[in-house]
C-alpha cells in the first residue's frame, strides 16, 4: 500500500470541485489552484519516479469498487517503470500547457470552467496510467474522451466545434466497442481484469481467444490513438483551443492507446497475427496520414496529421514488438508536438486567430522564441540527428528492419522523408520570407507561453539521450527491445542504418528549402503543380471522410429515418396517442350524461328510485 | 277517528306533489318549495308510525329532519340569491354549472 499513488490523481481532482465550487469567486484567478494541483502531482510523480528508479513496483489496493457475486474487482493502482515513465510525461507536460494556457485563454468568458476542464482530464489521464486492473482503466479511458468531448467543444457557439467535439466521441464509441468486448472476453475466459494476472495466464487461453482479443484490443486502441480507419476524429478535434491540441490530441490522450497496447504486451505478443495486423494498420496510418499532412494549409491541420502519422510509427513498434521503442518515440513526440502545438498556439496569438499558412511568412523576426523553439522541434519531428525524434523513430525502424519487416522497414523510411519534407514546408512557410497578410502586426506572446515553449524546445533537443527503452527494458522483460540487440540478421549493421535515416530525413529537409524558401516573391507549391490530380486528391483527404459519409452515415441516417417513420410515429405514438383517442372518446361518450342539468338529474333519481323499490317489493326482496 | 293509513295515504299523495313539482317545474324557488313539500311527507310517515308502534325514536328522527330541513333553507337560499346574481335568472334549465 503506498499512499503516494492516490495522490497523483487527487490533487487535480481537488483542483476540478474547488474550481467547479468557487469558479464565479475565482475569475480570472483560477488558473492559480489548477497550476498547483497539476504541480503538486508532478511532484509526486517525481517522487513515484525515484521509487522505481531500482526497478521496485508500487501498488495500492485502495478500497472494494465492485462486489457481485464471483466478480470482485477494487480501486487498485499500481506503478512500475512504465507507469512511471507515461506519469512524468503526462504530469510534467500538464504542467507546463497550464502555464501555457494562462496567456492563451486570458479574457475568455469561460476561463474557469477551462481549467476545470483540464484539471479533470489530468486527473483521469493519471488514473488511467495508475489503473492496475483493466475495468478501472477502461472507466478513465472512457473519462479522457469525456474530457477530449468537453475541451475539442469549449467553444460550442461555433457550430463546428460542437461537431467536432460530437465526431471524436462517436469515433471513439466505435473503438471502445471492442475495447469493451475484449474485456468480457478475457473476464470470461480467465475470471478476472487483474493486468499482471492476465499476463500470467495468457498462456491459458485458447487459440482463438488469444487472437481475438488482442484483436480487440487493437480496435479500442485504432480509436483512441487515431489510427486507419479511425483516425478521422483527431484532425477535426484541432477546433478546441490550441493548449487542448497540444495537451490531449497530440502529447498525452492520443497515446493511451499505444500504452494500453504495450501494457498488454504478453497478450499482443502471443498472437503473431495480432502483432502483424497492428503493425500493417500502423505503418499504413503513419504513410496515410503523412501525404494528407503534406498538402494542408491550415497549421494546426498540418500537426494533427502529423501526430496521426507519429502515432502511426508508435503502432508500428507495438506491432513489431519494440514495446521499449515505441514508449520512446511517445516520450520524444509527446515533448516536440507539445512543442510545436504550443508554438503553434503562439503565432495563431500573433496573428490574431489566422491559421492560413499561406497568410502568414516572416514571423521569424516577430516571433524570435516562438520561432527558435519551433525550429527545434520540426527538426526533432523530422527526425534530423541530433534531435529528439531522430533516436526513438530510428529504434522502430531498426526494430522492423530486424524482424523481418523490410516492407513495413521501407515504408516507414519513405514516411520519415515525407513527414520531414512536410514539417519544413510548414516552418519555411510560417516563419521564413516576408509576411504574406495586410494589416497583421504580430508581436511576441506573453512570458507564461514562452516559457514552456523554451522547456519544450530543450527538451525536444535532449529528449533523444534519454535511454526509456533500457530503463523500461528491466521492467519489461517480455518487451521485445531485447531483440533488437540480439538480432542483427536484417543484414544491415546499427549504424550504416543511422546514416541512411539521417540522410532521408535531411533530404526532406532539403527538399522543403529548395522548395519553399524564396528569397524573393511568393512560396508556391510548385512541386504539387506539377502532380495536380494527385493534388486534388490529397486535398480531399483521400476523400475517406466522404466514403464514410456514403458508407456509414447516409445508411445510418436513411435507417433512423425508416426507424422514425415506421417504429417510432408508426407503432409506438399509434400505440400511445391511439389509446389516449380511445380513452378520450369513452369520456366524450359518458360526459353526455353530466348535462349539469338539475331537472334531467332529478328525473333520473326518481327513475332509480322508483325502479328499486319496483325491485324491491315486487321481485327481488323474496 | 281516522284510520292511520289515511295518514300514510296522504303523505304519499304529498311526496308525489312535491315530486312532480321538482321534476316539472323550472323555477330553482319552486323546486325549493316542493322539497320542502317532500321533507314534511317524510315527516309526516315518520309520526304515523309514532302512533302506530309507540316509542320515542320516530319524533325524535322527524326532530332531526326538521332541523336538516331549517339549514338546508339556510344554505339553499343562500345558493338561490347567489346563482340569481351571477346567472341572472332561476331557471334550472339554464343553471349547468356541474356539466362534465
Amino acid at each position: 500500500m503506498d499512499l503516494l499513488l492516490p495522490l497523483i490523481p487527487l490533487f487535480p481532482l481537488g483542483g476540478v470541485l474547488f474550481i467547479g465550487f468557487a469558479s464565479r469567486q475565482l475569475g480570472e484567478d483560477a488558473h492559480l489552484p489548477a497550476i498547483v494541483a497539476v504541480l503538486m502531482s508532478f511532484l509526486a510523480s517525481c517522487a513515484v519516479f525515484a521509487k522505481v528508479w531500482g526497478g521496485a513496483e508500487l501498488s495500492a489496493d485502495l478500497f472494494p469498487w465492485i462486489v457481485a457475486g464471483s466478480f470482485q474487482t477494487s480501486i487498485y493502482l499500481v506503478a512500475d517503470r512504465l507507469t512511471a515513465v507515461m506519469l512524468m510525461v503526462v504530469t510534467g507536460i500538464s504542467t507546463l500547457i497550464h502555464i501555457y494556457s494562462v496567456g492563451y485563454m486570458h479574457g475568455d468568458p469561460r476561463y474557469p470552467r477551462f481549467f476545470a476542464y483540464l484539471n479533470f482530464f489530468v486527473f483521469s489521464m493519471t488514473m488511467l496510467v495508475l489503473a492496475g486492473n483493466y475495468l478501472l482503466l477502461f472507466v478513465f479511458w472512457e473519462a479522457v474522451g469525456l474530457a477530449s468531448y468537453l475541451l475539442i467543444g469549449f467553444w460550442f457557439e461555433r457550430d463546428s466545434a460542437a461537431n467536432a467535439g460530437k465526431k471524436a466521441f462517436i469515433v471513439n464509441r466505435v473503438g471502445d466497442f471492442g475495447f469493451s468486448l475484449a474485456l468480457m472476453l478475457l473476464f470470461v475466459n480467465l475470471g478476472t481484469l487483474n493486468i499482471a494476472e492476465i499476463g500470467a495466464l495468457q498462456s491459458r487461453l485458447p487459440l482463438a481467444m488469444a487472437t481475438a482479443i488482442p484483436l480487440l484490443l487493437f480496435v479500442g486502441a485504432t480509436g483512441k490513438s487515431a489510427q486507419v480507419p479511425l483516425y478521422i476524429w483527431l484532425p477535426d478535434a484541432m477546433e478546441g483551443p490550441t493548449p487542448v491540441s497540444a495537451l490531449i490530441h497530440a502529447a498525452t490522450m492520443v497515446t493511451a492507446g499505444v500504452y494500453m497496447m504495450v501494457r498488454s504486451a504478453p497478450l499482443f505478443l502471443g498472437s503473431a497475427v495480432a502483432m502483424q495486423t497492428v503493425a500493417v494498420i500502423g505503418c499504413a496510418t503513419a504513410l496515410l496520414a503523412a501525404t494528407i499532412g503534406l498538402v494542408q494549409n491550415d497549421i494546426k491541420k498540418v500537426l494533427a496529421y502529423s501526430t496521426v502519422s507519429q502515432l502511426g510509427y508508435m503502432v508500428l513498434g507495438v506491432g513489431v514488438g519494440a514495446f521499449g521503442a515505441a514508449m520512446f518515440h511517445l516520450v520524444t513526440h509527446a515533448f516536440f508536438k507539445a512543442c510545436l502545438f504550443l508554438g503553434a498556439g503562439s503565432v495563431i496569438h500573433a496573428m490574431h486567430e489566422e491559421q492560413d499558412i499561406r497568410q502568414m511568412g516572416g514571423l521569424r523576426r516577430y516571433l524570435p522564441q516562438t520561432s527558435l523553439t519551433f525550429l527545434v522541434a520540426s527538426f526533432a519531428l523530422a527526425g534530423v540527428p541530433p534531435f529528439a525524434g531522430f533516436w526513438s523513430k530510428d529504434e522502430i525502424l531498426g526494430a522492423a528492419l530486424h524482424g523481418g519487416h523490410t516492407l513495413l522497414f521501407v515504408v516507414g523510411l519513405f514516411t520519415a522523408f515525407l513527414t520531414a519534407f512536410y514539417t519544413f514546408r510548414l516552418y519555411f512557410l510560417t516563419f521564413e520570407g516576408e509576411l504574406r497578410a495586410r494589416n497583421a502586426h504580430p508581436h511576441e506572446s506573453p512570458a507564461t507561453m514562452t516559457t514552456p515553449l523554451l522547456v519544450l524546445g530543450t527538451l525536444a533537443l535532449i529528449g533523444g539521450f534519454f535511454n526509456v527503452p533500457g530503463f523500461l527494458e528491466g521492467a519489461h522483460a517480455a518487451g521485445g527491445h531485447a531483440e533488437l540487440g540480439a538480432g542483427h540478421e536484417g543484414g544491415m549493421s546499427h549504424n550504416a542504418l543511422l546514416l541512411l535515416s539521417a540522410a532521408v530525413s535531411l533530404s526532406g529537409v532539403w527538399l522543403a528549402h529548395a522548395t519553399y524558401r524564396k528569397r524573393d516573391g511568393v512560396p508556391r507549391d510548385a512541386l504539387y503543380e506539377r502532380f495536380a490530380r494527385f493534388h486534388r486528391v490529397l486535398l480531399n483527404k483521400w476523400y475517406v471522410d466522404e466514403i464514410y459519409e456514403w458508407l456509414v452515415v447516409q445508411p445510418v441516417m436513411r435507417g433512423s429515418r425508416l426507424l422514425l417513420r415506421v417504429l417510432d410515429k408508426g407503432l409506438i405514438d399509434g400505440a400511445v396517442n391511439g389509446l389516449a383517442r380511445l380513452v378520450g372518446n369513452i369520456g366524450g361518450a359518458m360526459s353526455v350524461e353530466q348535462s349539469g342539468r338539475i331537472p334531467t338529474y332529478i328525473l333520473s333519481m326518481a327513475i332509480g328510485v322508483v325502479a328499486t323499490l319496483a325491485y324491491v317489493l315486487v321481485g327481488g326482496g323474496s | 277517528m281516522i284510520p292511520l293509513a289515511w295518514y300514510l295515504v296522504l303523505s304519499a299523495l304529498l311526496f308525489a306533489l312535491g315530486a312532480l313539482v321538482v321534476m316539472t317545474r323550472r323555477n330553482a324557488l319552486h323546486l325549493f318549495m316542493g322539497v320542502e313539500l317532500m321533507l314534511n311527507a317524510g315527516n309526516l310517515v315518520l309520526l304515523t308510525g309514532a302512533r302506530l308502534h309507540g316509542g320515542a325514536e320516530a319524533p325524535a328522527a322527524m326532530l332531526f329532519v326538521l332541523a336538516l330541513a331549517g339549514a338546508e333553507v339556510a344554505v339553499g337560499l343562500a345558493l338561490i340569491v347567489l346563482t340569481h346574481r351571477t346567472r341572472g335568472t332561476l331557471d334550472v334549465g339554464a343553471i349547468n354549472f356541474l356539466r362534465g
